[in-house]
């Protein structure tokens, strides 16, 4: 390894730790084992009744505990232990005692139904009126879920169980929120603030008002049959995204804070950027520009050119809409290059994890540099012709891989790149 | 505990616009008029028993021009959008496309605004009997309005903001109450004064007139009921009145702002916050006093602007920090302004530089003493924000030169 600057002359950040829990199974060895196997972890839907839904199945996280049970509580637990499979890993600081700040990815918070049935039942007559509910909210009964639902939560949760330093950060930009949770981590770390990061990002919002929202956006796959089959990306008959659980953890430090304790580099955080689209809510302005000059900020911030990156993580959704945009886009940026850049989507293994997405899968590319193996693309059997990726289809392929570039992008006009590497450049 | 301030050899930040929708009017002169006058706008019946400081009403369309886009938000984003437009008009940045191409968005936000309808639908015709399985489906997939989910979403003020105004740089929204509009100043100081960034919109927008909300803070017995108080006089009667109010600030380093003859209203020093535990008395109060010490020194003619809420124990914690630094004229934003969460401390932040570039604090409002008149021009005002439930955060604000 090299200096403990970068380029632009600022501390190079790496990652120490990593964790991560989705629809395939918890922690870094099953997830990778299963990834690189080709499994799904789409499923018919069995935590609440599917009747009446278009999109009956998801990638649900459904081994882990949480009394009671919330979309909140779920992200919040799953935050937790993928929090302590990383720092178990990175061996950092002490026991409740994280040196340095917390930046939480995590779903919009809000009271759900199964709390709101609750309230609905407790007034006690068949017509009521949402004054009612109000009258009879206060005196204490409820006071749980005044601290459950507040938007803060999770991230105050983790922020006193691991002791991570200052006030904790709860950020939200849609299906970029986990790139945008490494991107403050590594800014805090390059602007010397802090010697090590911790970047959290989770996502438990598998529950019926969800489902309804993306349906009512026809932004979800309907092909629930079989489930493993409805997430599609790059092909032909691809429908929609698949919703997914998840949550990835990583502890990032400056270079040379991890070399000075002997930690183990497990790779490292080269670029990061952003831009905003405002050319529309929920669609990419036509001409790609913003995604285009996303990349393009990214590889600038790395220091790096178009023809250093070898391989392609995907934001991939799978919905119609993303795919072709996204293939327009790399092509702009990357050019005839691109045929020799293979590219794959997690996604169409572990579903769609929102808020968590860019940082599982900003995991799975550093696990793919790790073991130089680049897991596949499933259901990739009419691949859309209009899409010219090197599609790593249905099979996993062994590769170089030294630089992965992986991309989000968000409702709300959010775009997020990250360039991950193996060692600093 | 985390901390940005001006280093040696980091740029200077400037506050050189500010945006303002409140349940005092909209500007800074309706806003700084009332606060002149003491006037409040609270609403005691609408709500009752709780009582709300409700936006005073403003014309959408002069900064939402398209009734589509209007369309296509709930209040808290319409209020939002319209001051983020008052903040770029008073900045003299609205419709400068090579600035507003590489603005920089940091957004506080909550969110979740519902069709109390349909909630109110679902659940009736359940107590009536209604337990099919898929009853809650189907109800949901007939009756929500495809477009309320965007209009619910956290991030999509800030969309929306980008959209209407056209802004093109980067756009990040923090959540986590009251804390999350400090956390907001804190990432776009620190962002600028390091040179990561030239120039930033912040700010946060709240829709205090909200059933569900009240119900949500009601869960923790935080709403003020049946008669208003002054913050401060609400000891043994406790809460909060929520409050609507939008609040953007532009924030630009010196030599942004010099270079295309941008005349500061103050300076942005440093932005700290924390999380205190508070599992015993004395945490909250003793984190305050920590971010207080972490301040750049004090030298001038000082004064507090705070958001403290008026729930307790909260309030009471800070009543006993501000104790200890009585020579500081206070002011209640809580008080005037009504609770409006993510939106209190970027809004304290406006009237810290407001009232520096005026050259006077506004009067006191108080009944207990905790505010006292203030003579002269302040020329550092220290906003605190404490969260009525968790995170503490406070900024210096400077008159520049």
């Amino acid at each position: 390894m090299t200096a403990p600057r970068d380029k632009l002359g600022r501390p190079v950040v790496v990652v120490t730790g990593m964790g991560i829990m989705t629809s395939l199974g918890a922690g870094k060895a099953d997830n990778w084992a299963k990834l690189v196997a080709g499994e799904s972890g789409i499923r018919t839907i069995t935590r609440f009744p599917v009747d009446g839904l278009k999109t009956t199945m998801a990638g649900t996280v459904d081994f882990v505990n949480v009394e009671p049970f919330s979309s909140t509580g779920l992200s919040e637990r799953m935050a937790e232990l993928v929090t302590d499979e990383a720092l178990a890993q990175a061996g950092i600081g002490a026991k409740g005692d994280f040196p340095g700040p917390l930046f939480l990815a995590v779903a919009p918070v809000e009271v759900e139904w199964p709390q709101r049935r609750e309230l609905g039942r407790a007034v006690g007559k068949p017509d009521f009126t949402y004054d009612d509910l109000l009258r009879i909210s206060g005196g204490g009964k409820y006071s749980a879920y005044h601290h459950r639902f507040m938007f803060g939560s999770v991230a105050a949760y983790l922020a006193e169980t691991f002791g991570t330093k200052g006030s904790p950060i709860s950020l939200s930009t849609a299906c970029a929120s986990g790139a945008t949770s490494i991107q403050l981590g590594v800014e805090a770390i390059r602007r010397g603030e802090t010697d090590a990061a911790l970047c959290v990002a989770t996502d438990g919002t598998v529950n019926p008002e969800a489902l309804v929202r993306f349906s009512l956006l026809s932004a979800l796959s309907q092909q629930n049959d079989p489930p493993q089959a409805a997430s599609r990306p790059f092909s032909k008959n691809r429908d929609g995204f698949v919703m997914a659980e998840g949550a990835g953890a990583l502890v990032l430090e400056s270079y040379e804070a991890a070399t000075a304790r002997g930690a183990k580099i497990l790779g490292v955080i080269a670029g990061c950027g952003e831009l905003t689209d405002s050319f529309h809510r929920t669609r990419s302005s036509p001409d790609g520009k913003p995604i285009i000059g996303c990349m393009n900020k990214t590889l600038a911030d790395a220091g790096m050119t178009p023809d250093q990156i070898d391989h392609i993580n995907a934001h991939g959704t799978a919905t119609p809409e993303n795919d072709k945009m996204e293939y327009n886009t790399t092509s702009a940026v990357f050019g005839e290059l691109l045929q020799k850049i293979p590219v794959t989507s997690n996604k169409s293994m572990v579903g769609h994890t929102i808020s968590a997405a860019g940082a599982v899968e900003a995991i799975f590319s550093l696990l793919t540099l790790e073991h130089q193996r680049i897991p596949p693309t499933i259901n990739y059997d009419t691949p859309d012709p209009t899409i010219l990726f090197d599609v790593v289809g249905n099979k996993a392929r062994d590769a170089r891989v030294t630089a992965v570039m992986s991309n989000s992008f968000g409702f709300g006009g959010q775009n997020a790149s990250l360039i991950l590497t193996r060692e600093p450049a | 505990m985390t901390h940005t301030a001006s280093k040696p050899g980091q740029t200077e930040v400037w506050i050189t616009g500010i945006g303002l929708a409140t349940s005092l009017g909209e500007g800074l002169e309706a806003n700084w008029a009332a606060l002149s006058e003491k006037r409040i706008n609270v609403d005691d019946k609408g709500f009752a028993p709780y009582i709300v400081h409700p936006l005073m009403p403003v014309s959408f369309d002069a900064q939402i021009p398209k009734k589509g886009d209007q369309r296509q938000m709930e209040a808290w984003q319409r209020i939002g959008t319209y001051a983020a437009g008052l903040a770029l008009d008073s900045a003299g940045i609205k419709g400068n496309k090579d600035i507003l191409s590489k603005i920089d968005m940091v957004v506080a936000a909550g969110g979740g605004e519902r069709d109390l309808n349909v909630d109110t639908g679902v659940l009736t015709a359940e107590a009536k009997g209604a337990n099919a399985p898929g009853f809650l489906n189907e109800r949901l997939m007939s009756d929500l309005r495809p477009t309320l989910f965007l209009a619910q979403l956290s991030n999509l003020l800030a969309g929306n903001i980008a959209i209407v105004h056209g802004l093109g740089g980067t756009s990040r929204t923090f959540m986590g109450e009251e804390v999350a509009g400090a956390d907001a100043a804190r990432i776009a100081l620190a962002r600028i004064a390091s040179g990561e960034s030239d120039i930033a919109l912040v700010g946060g927008s709240h829709n205090g007139e909200r059933k569900d909300l009240l119900v949500l803070y009601e869960f923790g017995d935080f709403n003020l009921k049946d008669k208003f108080a002054p913050v401060w006089a609400r000891k043994d009667h406790p809460g909060f009145a929520l409050g609507s109010a939008g609040a953007f600030l532009v924030l630009e380093s010196k030599a942004h702002a010099e270079a295309r003859g941008a005349k500061p209203f103050a300076k942005l020093s440093s932005v700290v916050a924390d999380l205190a535990r508070r599992k015993q008395p004395g945490d909250m109060t003793a984190t305050l006093e920590k971010l207080w010490a972490k301040l750049p020194k004090r030298e001038g003619k000082g004064a507090i602007i705070t958001g403290a809420t008026g729930a307790e124990p909260a309030t009471s914690e800070e009543r006993g920090f501000l104790k200890g630094h009585s020579d500081f004229p206070v002011r209640s934003t809580g008080t005037m302004f009504g609770h409006t969460m993510e939106t209190q401390f970027p809004l304290g932040i406006a009237l810290a530089a407001l009232s520096i570039s005026r050259g006077a604090l506004f009067p006191p409002n108080d009944s207990t003493g905790t505010e006292i008149e203030m003579q002269g021009a302040p020329t550092q005002i220290v906003v605190v924000g404490a969260g009525h439930w968790r995170g503490e955060g406070m900024a210096l604000v400077e008159a520049v030169g």
